[in-house]
């Protein structure tokens, strides 16, 4: 038996590869089926003197981590869709100051408290645009618990390379799952560390003065500079500014930001493309049964391949457009009335050879329900 | 190996999903193959039926949920009531004869096992009551060894209780011969 071969829960991948990359505050309100996420984190973050603190609900969870980021520590709070509904002020506020921090949201069915105990994927748009205002922001999800968590480890990576938030749209089915994840070894995944400042003590530090590379280095709260963070739009400085000039400034930089570098960002897998006739797109747990059909189908020599999302936002339209092209249709499968087909539709040549393989009926999307649509597409009927 | 799904179902607090979790565990860290193992969650894991999935297999496992069991083990009446009809033609159903009267014939080798009467003869405390039953399945079935679960066990099992969990084990596996013949 290797040492690195763990049988755990998604959600227990994601609090491994977030210590690995360097976790060391969290905070949290507990809510199913993210609840895994706290629990083991309360275990292992003291263990290795980092804090964990329950707070009295989401918005104090986000806040705390907000904050904790500033002076410098690594941050994660999990949720899931009530929750991730009151995060989404102080989501903005990351995303206006511009704070690193990682937020998981473990999706189950909604609105409101929904069903907390069965999956769904009805939260990739509020991911999207949850919080007011024109803004870029990431989102990344997983299948399987190894990239569970390669892609939490990437999450914290992206939030420091570009200061930030980004948001882990992981579903029950994947979070609550055991299954066999290999442990990467110390070093063998390369992680991206906080971008300090160096200006030194006593000369004036500007927070919102890029370098030449347009990258912001950050000073710990709290240490030795004086400085200001805002939700307001601000100045270099980060004090607040009306003046339209600088406004524009940074509305353009904080969209440009991601929006400029999405191929940059795009994570996705790809399954038998090469020669597909119809192609599914898919993300999250979905991705597990539209493969189940993929290889399948292989097997009876149908020409069908996968194309796997990972990155969801900024949404990956080019790597989209550029695969979907000449195939006769194009299979959206997802547990939610369509929230990633619209964005397939917007990216490809032709929309109308988009459908929609779905179940919003709190039961995961099977093998025979994406069977039936392929079905009816190619004419074969039910 | 054959795909080996299996559905474990029972009333909450018997252990089904333990046992569900210890066998893939099993077969996993202890065997090299690949397993999933998911579970219902909400109310029912308070009393009511409960429901544990495990797929094994050496080739990858996608779509982890079973909708059609080789081996279907019912430890209450509720839960043979609801799950008996989903077992493959040709499968396995192991039932506990203290809780479970079978009611209609299945497609499927029927295996009434006194798993409870035994664990409470032999060794006094139904909190082994799932060990016994996993005894009894790999027995039947062998889709791990029993070594294998023995090594799962010393990780999960206070040690002063690991020769218990052994005993309940070797019990369930004894059963089968029974049964067989």
């Amino acid at each position: 038996m290797g040492k690195n071969v763990k049988f755990l829960q998604g959600n227990e991948a994601c609090v491994e590869a977030a210590l690995y990359a360097g976790l060391d505050f969290y905070a949290g309100y507990p809510i199913t089926p993210s609840t895994e996420i706290a629990e083991h984190l309360a275990y292992r973050l003291p263990q290795i003197g980092g804090k964990f603190l329950q707070m009295e609900d989401e918005i104090a969870s986000i806040c705390a981590i907000i904050g904790a980021s500033l002076t410098g520590r690594k941050v994660m709070t999990a949720t899931s869709g009530p929750g991730f509904s009151l995060m989404q002020e102080a989501l903005g506020y990351a995303v206006m100051a511009e704070i690193p921090c990682v937020i998981v949201d473990v999706q189950r069915g909604g609105p409101s408290t929904g069903i907390p105990t069965h999956v769904s994927q009805g939260d990739v748009n509020q991911a999207r645009w949850g919080t007011h205002g024109d803004h870029a922001i990431i989102a990344l999800t997983a299948s399987n618990h190894q990239d569970v968590f390669a892609i939490t480890v990437e999450a914290f990576n992206l939030s420091e390379t570009y200061r930030t938030p980004v948001i882990l749209l992981f579903d029950e089915v994947v979070a609550h799952m055991r299954e066999r994840l290999v442990m990467p070894e110390p070093g063998e995944v390369q992680l991206v560390e906080r971008l300090r400042t160096s200006v030194k003590e006593g000369v004036d530090y500007h927070p919102y003065l890029p370098r030449e590379d347009g990258r912001l280095p950050m000073s710990d709260f709290g240490g030795v500079h004086r400085y200001n963070v805002t939700g307001l739009v601000h100045d270099m400085w980060g004090f607040p500014s009306t003046e339209p000039r600088v406004v524009h400034a940074l509305l353009r930089h904080l969209v440009d930001k991601l929006e400029n570098r999405t191929n940059e960002l795009a994570r996705f897998k790809e399954f038998f493309l090469e020669d597909a006739e119809i192609i599914l797109i898919s993300y999250g747990s979905s991705a597990r049964s539209a493969l189940h059909v993929v290889e399948e189908r292989r097997q009876r020599g149908e020409r069908l391949g996968l194309l796997e999302l990972q990155t969801l936002w900024p949404f990956p339209r080019d790597v989209v457009r550029n695969r979907c092209a000449g195939t006769k249709a194009v299979v959206v499968v997802e547990m939610n009335m369509g929230q990633v087909m619209q964005s397939v539709k917007l990216a490809v040549e032709h929309p109308e050879r988009v459908f929609l393989a779905n179940r919003i009926d709190s039961v995961f999307i099977t093998p025979a329900d994406i069977i039936n649509i392929l079905r009816i597409i190619q004419g074969k009927g039910v | 190996m054959e795909r080996c799904r299996l559905v474990f179902s029972g009333s909450g607090g018997q252990g089904v999903i333990t046992a569900a979790i210890i066998l893939a565990e099993a077969a996993v860290l202890c065997e090299g193959l690949n397993a999933v193992q998911s579970q219902s969650y909400g109310a029912e894991a308070r009393g009511g039926a409960t429901r544990s999935d495990v797929i094994i297999a050496d080739t990858p496992i996608y779509y982890p949920k079973v909708l059609q069991p080789n081996v279907l083990v019912c430890l209450t009446q509720e839960a043979y009531n609801r799950f008996s009809a989903i077992i493959r033609p040709g499968g396995l159903l192991i039932t506990d004869s203290r809780y479970v009267k079978i009611q209609r014939k299945v497609d499927a080798l029927q295996r009434e096992l006194p798993i409870y009467r035994t664990v409470m003869e032999q060794i006094g405390k139904p909190i082994v009551f799932n060990i016994c039953m996993l005894g009894a399945l790999i027995a039947l079935t062998d889709v791990v060894k029993p070594t294998s679960i023995i090594n799962v066990l010393k990780t999960r099992v206070p040690s002063d209780f690991l020769e218990m969990n052994q005993k309940a084990l070797q019990l369930g596996m004894g059963l089968t011969g029974a049964a067989r013949a």
